[in-house]
């Protein structure tokens, strides 16, 4: 069980994703996990075959608790590649645990005794074992019987129904729906099938009966999200939304425990960003617009990279500031309380890939589908609360990042300049940080910086 | 488009876009960001599924007429 946010002591799991005998890579999503504060996807940390799920669900367990075992294929626990005689596959698996509690490094594979296996450069070893080919069945062709690339190509080709990539899900999709994995031809990372390749395949089917967001089997019981018919889960839904409150509750009351805060606001001038976006806007369709908020996001991860102190961790060793700025985004939930994902690497994004993000990141919040990832590693959090109505927000910084910034409503309000007065779009902006790690001084030159930013939109 | 269809496609469009609002207690003069609380995200994914349902693109410039239940289906009305 991995953390899945500071506060974060123990996770439910609620649905496997990947079962035994499944080939997982790092990264493929293998289980869903409900804290309190929402339910996540999480990914497995190692490459290998799922040998046992270790936890069943419905079961409570704290972090740090294995999920599973994946053990390692042979292309995974070879010798290292050396100079001279090619390295000797190896067939005995060794077996190591996934979700290993956080920042522990996942133990090296024991070397497992080698079986008699035809020899095999490294590179082709990988192929065989990215196209699924057991290379203790290939006879190689080679010099000295070495397998050569062309033939696991021709294991591949030979193999009846050969592998597809796939990701775990999708296969779990395609097989829900009935769909033939072999038959989709996939869009993904190196062709590999996704589940929107699932679902258009299943819709090129006779029974376009496939629900249009996705199977329902495949969704965790997502309680309180959305898409489930409000009848009988409203006391389910009373329920999240107080384990939600009271986890938020803890929360905040350690930030205001332990986080010395301080707080500066300033009104920032949105005429030349605003009047930037009506005119990109009104060429754009309606899916491709930009909101105030995308640009606002965008000047305020440029601005972290610029002042450090805002941006990172404070942990028992004092400030880490953090080389990328992952831009955490508090979302308020339809149905009540809040979550903050993080957009990765936001101060590298162009402002319409910003947006898509955005989108994309409060769609899944709402309907409780966030990663891991996003829950876990923000640097510094940005509350857009004023979009409904308040004129600014100060708010209160989630440990252990040290800083929390606020933007109010954006309004048209009088505006004086060179004995002029005019009028325009402003916002006000708030920076609540941690004096362990800023003072004023630094904090109110990263309110600047915003918005010496937001004056020149067209190059956020 | 007449009102009634104009009507229903800003129900469904609505339900999809909030599912907790119930539209049976919804007055028509309801302002859709402060009463039914649509950020500008959900109000941007409302412009869009209307976009798609009915195929009227509502221009931002045309946004505080379309800022009432009702607005957004006279305006589909007129359109649609």
């Amino acid at each position: 069980m991995p953390s899945l946010g500071a506060d974060m002591e123990h996770g439910k799991l609620v649905e496997w994703l990947v079962k035994p005998g499944d080939y997982v890579r790092r990264g493929d999503l293998v289980a869903v996990v409900d804290t309190d504060k929402t339910i996540m996807d999480v990914e497995s940390f190692q490459e290998g075959v799922v040998a046992d799920l270790l936890v069943d669900i419905g079961e409570t367990v704290p972090v740090g608790t294995p999920l599973a075992r994946i053990t390692q294929t042979p292309a995974e626990t070879g010798p290292p590649a050396h100079e001279g005689p090619p390295a000797r596959a190896t067939a005995k698996a060794a077996v190591s645990k996934t979700a290993v509690p956080k920042a522990a490094a996942p133990e090296a594979p024991e070397t497992a005794a080698p079986k008699e296996a035809a020899p095999i450069a490294p590179p082709v070893r990988h192929l065989a074992h990215r196209l699924g080919v057991d290379t203790a069945k290939i006879h190689g062709t080679g010099k000295g019987g070495v397998i050569t690339r062309a033939d696991v190509e021709h294991a591949v080709a030979a193999r009846p129904g050969s592998r597809v990539r796939s990701s775990p899900r999708a296969r779990r999709l395609a097989a829900e729906l009935g769909v033939e994995l072999a038959t989709i031809s996939g869009t993904g990372p190196q062709s590999a099938v996704t589940e929107a390749d699932v679902h258009r395949a299943a819709g090129s089917h006779a029974e376009a009966l496939v629900p249009e967001v996705s199977s329902p089997a495949l969704h965790a019981p997502p309680k309180g999200a959305p898409e489930e018919p409000v009848t009988g889960k409203t006391s389910e839904a009373r329920e999240r939304l107080a384990s939600l409150r009271r986890a938020i509750g803890a929360l905040m009351s350690r930030s205001k425990k332990t986080i010395p805060h301080y707080y500066l606001s300033t009104t920032l001038d949105l005429r030349a960003a605003v009047d930037w976006m009506q005119s990109v806007n009104a060429q754009r369709p309606v899916a491709a617009r930009l909101v105030p908020s995308a640009l606002l996001l965008k000047a305020a991860a440029l601005a972290a990279r610029d002042v450090p102190e805002v941006n990172g961790f404070y942990g028992d060793s004092g400030f880490r500031p953090s080389a990328s700025v992952h831009l955490g985004v508090a979302v308020a939930l339809r149905q009540g309380g809040l979550v903050a994902p993080a957009i990765h690497d936001a101060d590298t994004l162009p402002v319409e890939v910003l947006m898509e993000q955005l989108r994309d990141l409060v769609s899944r919040a709402r309907a409780g589908r966030l990663q891991r990832a996003e829950m876990a590693d923000p640097t510094i959090t940005v509350t857009n609360l004023g979009d409904l109505g308040v004129e600014s927000v100060y708010g209160v910084i989630y440990p252990p990042q040290v800083a929390m910034v606020g933007f109010g409503r954006v309004m048209e309000q009088p505006w004086a300049q060179n004995g002029m007065l005019g009028v325009r779009h402003a916002v006000i902006a708030t920076l609540s940080a941690d004096h362990r790690v800023s003072d004023g001084l630094r904090g109110g030159r990263y309110l600047a910086r915003i918005e010496e930013l937001l004056q020149k939109p067209e190059e956020l | 488009m007449n009102e009634q269809d104009a009507r229903e496609a800003v129900h469904a469009a609505i339900g999809k876009v909030a599912p907790d609002v119930d539209m049976a207690d919804v007055d028509e003069d309801s302002r859709l960001r402060q009463d039914l609380e649509l950020d500008s995200l959900d109000f941007l994914r409302l412009v869009e599924t209307i976009d798609t349902v009915t195929g009227v693109d509502i221009p931002e410039r045309d946004y505080p007429a379309v800022a009432t239940v009702k607005g957004l289906i006279d305006y589909l009305a007129a359109r649609g």
